[in-house]
């Protein structure tokens, strides 16, 4: 792996007798989404600040490309840390001013670009962050998730290297976390820079996570991908994890993986040998169509709506489903053949085609307005038993996936 | 907390009760006040220092005048109505004394002198604390809690030169000036009560207010007021941009009692600095 951005190498901090973090070590890579997990009031949001240099350690030293913060010297810090945004998780927008002069405000204060410019780049957050009607109001008129947006925007105004963001998705209702989670995946994607978010929000936060790290009594235990977290035995994961991690996924109600995975386990233990059981995968594409033409909220609505139309019509009969990733559901039928199956797909489609993809429009594509998107629904369906493990008969379905549903401008029109 | 109450509580901590403690302890709690009055007394000796460093940078200019409008203009109404009615009530006690002594005449230049060295800096002074002082401070310690000062340190942008400086700068512009205004507006009050009301000559009045005041009053007035405003924005943003760290509370109540130390201690440093420049002065 290449050097680590950011290190923390035995960071010890105490407030008078408490200490918050304790021989923290931990890196943090270039380019990549990092999100810091624990329990509230375990010092994620201390981590944070130490980063950005709001807070200093009492023992140990953070090092910027491989050199210690405290040894640089005033140019080389602000080098460092110049291209560097953070995101408050109470926003901390100033009060007294529009959402517009909050955004312009750091470019205003710390470049010397012409007020032209500045207006271009600030109108262009604003829109990125769909703020136009709210560009001229001040914080206190705007809901919870507007603010949030607004501190995005200005997070993001100066095109930062790294953004470090505090609990973004707080006080948010289900589809707006998602959304904000997903705007952030966005842009990273789209800008590039590092991200390092500290978050609750478990297993939603996993879809655009690279790494995870988790802080778990005053220090780190865990860093890595969220697929090696699955492997991580450590009290961390029955404590921290399966206590924030509910048993049903917030924006879509099914199940949460973990909860899948015990569910798969239990229906497959009085089976006989040889018993089959159908895995279906069923994806939404071209939802950036949806997230670039009609917003964040409109492509959430879209993953919402499709998440309860497969569990309203696959519950009833045994069936039961979760989300693996941003994009993508698994369903599974315990002890159907392929001949029940396949009916059963074919009821499926049909009913989709004729209701579910209404669904869609209505609750998120139709109500967003006139924007013109492309959203296709596919479906795969593979066999497995007892014998064959899970994820490669879910990688099959996966291979076999066909369109079932499409969602075009002609559609909504 | 009473010094009684201070002794108890070290007794409820568990300190030790050696010999003679409770002679000591109230030295020993003497001792630590006092030190931590020179500690914030360096600490906003620094604080102002490095704010006036910071005055004269980039698009400082823009902050200052809108702080002028803020701390000075829309004082305005305020110092007139309190440099009128200051006048007149000047004005009619020292017509009553002055005429007790036959000395009626003598009218304007007591009110003069009395207005342009004493009463108007100081009066101005306070009026300036009560009501662009609070908000200061108030304004700055609801930024500190709600984390935008932080906010701005995380921007790269100095807060004591976003925020303290142009403050300190616009206060020492505008004091001389309210100064100013008051002092003109309580001679004019007096002339209402003292001409006007109770039957003092017009031409004496004015005479005496000219050939009595020189030069060195009115720069002894604006050094006073030079001092206050230096005072009193210091005092008013120091409390408010450290309101997060006060001991005996958090939040907004901090910054309540932050608005209110502000405010008394301004009241106090105007006037015992006034003593102090007096004495210099004279």
């Amino acid at each position: 792996m290449d050097n680590p951005l950011i290190e923390f190498r035995d960071v010890t901090k105490r407030f008078g007798s408490l200490t918050v973090l304790e021989k923290v070590n931990l890196k943090i890579y270039e380019g990549e989404v990092t999100t810091i997990i624990g329990l509230s009031g375990g010092g994620k949001s201390v981590l944070l600040k130490h980063i950005i240099g709001l807070l200093q350690p009492d023992e140990g030293s953070i090092l910027f490309r491989g050199q210690p913060l405290d040894q640089m010297s005033k140019k080389e810090r602000y080098a460092a840390l110049g291209r560097m945004s953070y995101m408050f998780q109470d926003n901390a927008l100033f009060d007294s001013m529009t959402v517009y002069d909050n955004i312009a405000l750091p470019l205003r204060e710390t470049t010397r670009l012409k007020k032209a410019e500045i207006d271009r780049r600030v109108r262009a957050r604003i829109e990125q962050t769909e703020l136009i009607d709210a560009m001229y109001k001040y914080p206190s008129e705007l809901s919870g998730g507007m603010q949030k947006r607004a501190a995005l925007a200005r997070a993001l105004v100066i095109d930062p290297q790294i953004v470090l963001f505090d609990e973004p998705t707080s006080g948010q209702d289900p589809v707006r976390k998602n959304a904000i989670l997903s705007m952030i995946a966005q842009y990273q994607r789209k800008f590039g820079f590092t991200a390092v978010l500290v978050s609750h929000e478990i297993p939603d936060v996993y879809f655009i996570s690279n790494r995870i790290l988790a802080l778990y009594n005053r220090t780190i235990v865990f860093q890595g991908t969220v697929e090696e977290l699955e492997d991580f035995d450590h009290p961390f994961k029955d404590e921290v994890i399966r206590s924030l991690e509910g048993l049903q996924q917030e924006l879509t109600g099914l199940r949460s993986k973990r909860q899948f995975k015990i569910q798969y386990h239990a229906s497959m233990k009085g089976g006989a040998l040889g018993e089959s059981f159908t895995i279906i995968i069923f994806t939404l594409e071209g939802l950036d169509s949806v997230i670039s033409n009609l917003g964040h909220d409109a492509a959430q609505k879209a993953i919402h709506s499709t998440g309860l139309f497969i569990d309203k019509h696959f519950g009833p009969i045994g069936g039961f489903s979760t989300r693996v990733n941003a994009q993508q559901f698994v369903t599974m039928l315990p002890y159907s053949d392929q001949t029940e199956a396949d009916a059963l797909m074919v009821d499926f489609i049909n009913e989709f085609q004729e209701e579910g993809i209404r669904g869609i429009q209505g609750e998120a594509v139709g109500k967003m307005g006139d924007g013109c998107v492309e959203l296709v629904v596919l479906a795969g369906m593979a066999q497995g038993n007892l014998l064959e493990k899970i994820e490669s008969v879910i990688e099959c379905a996966r291979d076999r996936q066909k369109e079932i549903g499409r969602i075009t401008c002609d559609t909504q029109e | 907390m009473k010094l009684s109450a201070k002794i108890q509580k070290s007794f409820e901590n568990g300190e030790p009760r050696r010999p003679g403690r409770l002679l000591t302890l109230p030295f020993a709690l003497l001792g630590s006040t006092a030190l931590n009055w020179v500690n914030h007394a360096g600490a906003a000796v620094i604080f102002l220092l490095l704010a006036i460093m910071r005055i004269p940078r980039a698009r400082q200019l823009e902050k200052v005048i809108q702080q002028v409008y803020y701390i000075g203009a829309r004082s305005m109404m305020i110092i007139m109505l309190v440099g009128l009615f200051t006048g007149m009530v000047l004005g009619l006690q020292s017509y009553h004394a002055l005429v007790k002594v036959g000395a009626e005449g003598a009218l304007g230049t007591l009110v003069a002198l009395s207005l342009i060295r004493e009463l108007g800096p100081v009066l101005t002074a306070i009026m300036i604390t009560a009501r662009a002082g609070s908000a200061i401070t108030a304004e700055i310690g609801i930024q500190r809690i709600s984390e935008q000062i932080d906010a701005l340190d995380t921007m790269h942008i100095d807060p004591l030169r976003y925020l303290v400086s142009p403050r300190i700068a616009a206060a020492i512009i505008s004091f001389p000036i309210l100064t100013t205004l008051f002092d003109l507006i309580g001679i004019l009050g007096s002339y209402v009560s003292g001409v006007w009301i109770m039957g003092a000559n017009a031409g004496t009045y004015f005479y005496r207010v000219q050939s009595s005041v020189e030069m060195k009053d009115v720069t002894d007035g604006f050094v006073k007021a030079f001092v206050f405003a230096v005072i009193v924005a210091t005092v008013c943003c120091y409390q408010g941009y450290f309101a997060h760290m006060r001991s005996e509370s958090r939040g907004a109540k901090a910054v309540g009692l932050a608005t209110t130390s502000a405010v008394v201690l301004s009241c106090v440093l105007i006037l015992v600095s006034d003593y102090v420049v007096t004495s210099l002065l004279l």
